[in-house]
């Protein structure tokens, strides 16, 4: 899984039948010091998270076993809302 | 599977109902010399790692095979602990 933040939404009206309901948002991928990555990633939301809020996404295949995802179209789940990150050294 | 070592811990108050209970550590992957290499990840643990110790891990849909395979969201998982670094041998 990555540590992500939330940079924004994307709204779909056109879209597969089984996204259908689900939040789309669009993540960056960020340090374990919170320092920002390039790039982005557009994830459905499985939690109920918010702009700007740290995140844990889960990419691939496994994005499809978190609840309420299974058998959707998709490679990139949030499945947490981060707290607190703590690394040693 | 890859070698790495556990530097820090993640707490997430509000996750996925699949992910209640599990322990999330962040792992740092290492070379064969054991030197960082590459990015920390965020890892669930399914054997009781702690922070320093030495592990392996597994990526992908395999990562969930550890828990119930068909319900946890999991893309890195702790899978072992090596005994200890000097463990770790390789040819030269």
């Amino acid at each position: 899984m990555i540590i992500a933040r939330i940079l924004g939404t994307v709204v779909s009206t056109q879209k597969d039948e089984r996204l259908k309901g689900k939040k789309l948002l669009i993540v960056r991928p960020i340090n374990v010091d919170g320092s920002d990555t390039t790039g982005y990633v557009v994830a459905v939301d499985t939690v109920g998270a918010g702009f700007h809020e740290r995140v844990l996404v889960v990419a691939g295949s496994s994005a499809r076993l978190a609840q309420g995802m299974k058998d959707t179209p998709v490679d990139a789940a949030i499945v947490g809302v981060i707290d607190t990150v703590d690394v040693s050294g | 599977m890859q070698l790495a070592r556990v530097i820090g811990t993640v707490v997430a108050t509000v996750k996925n109902e699949s992910l209640e209970g599990r322990k999330m550590l962040v792992v740092q992957t290492l070379n064969k010399d054991l030197q960082p290499q590459g990015k920390p990840m965020v890892a669930i643990d399914s054997v009781g790692a702690g922070i320093g110790e030495l592990v392996f891990w597994c990526r992908g849909k395999e990562a969930s095979f550890p828990f119930k395979r068909e319900d946890t969201p999991t893309d890195c998982t702790i899978v072992a602990i090596v005994d200890s670094d000097s463990h770790v041998t390789r040819s030269p």
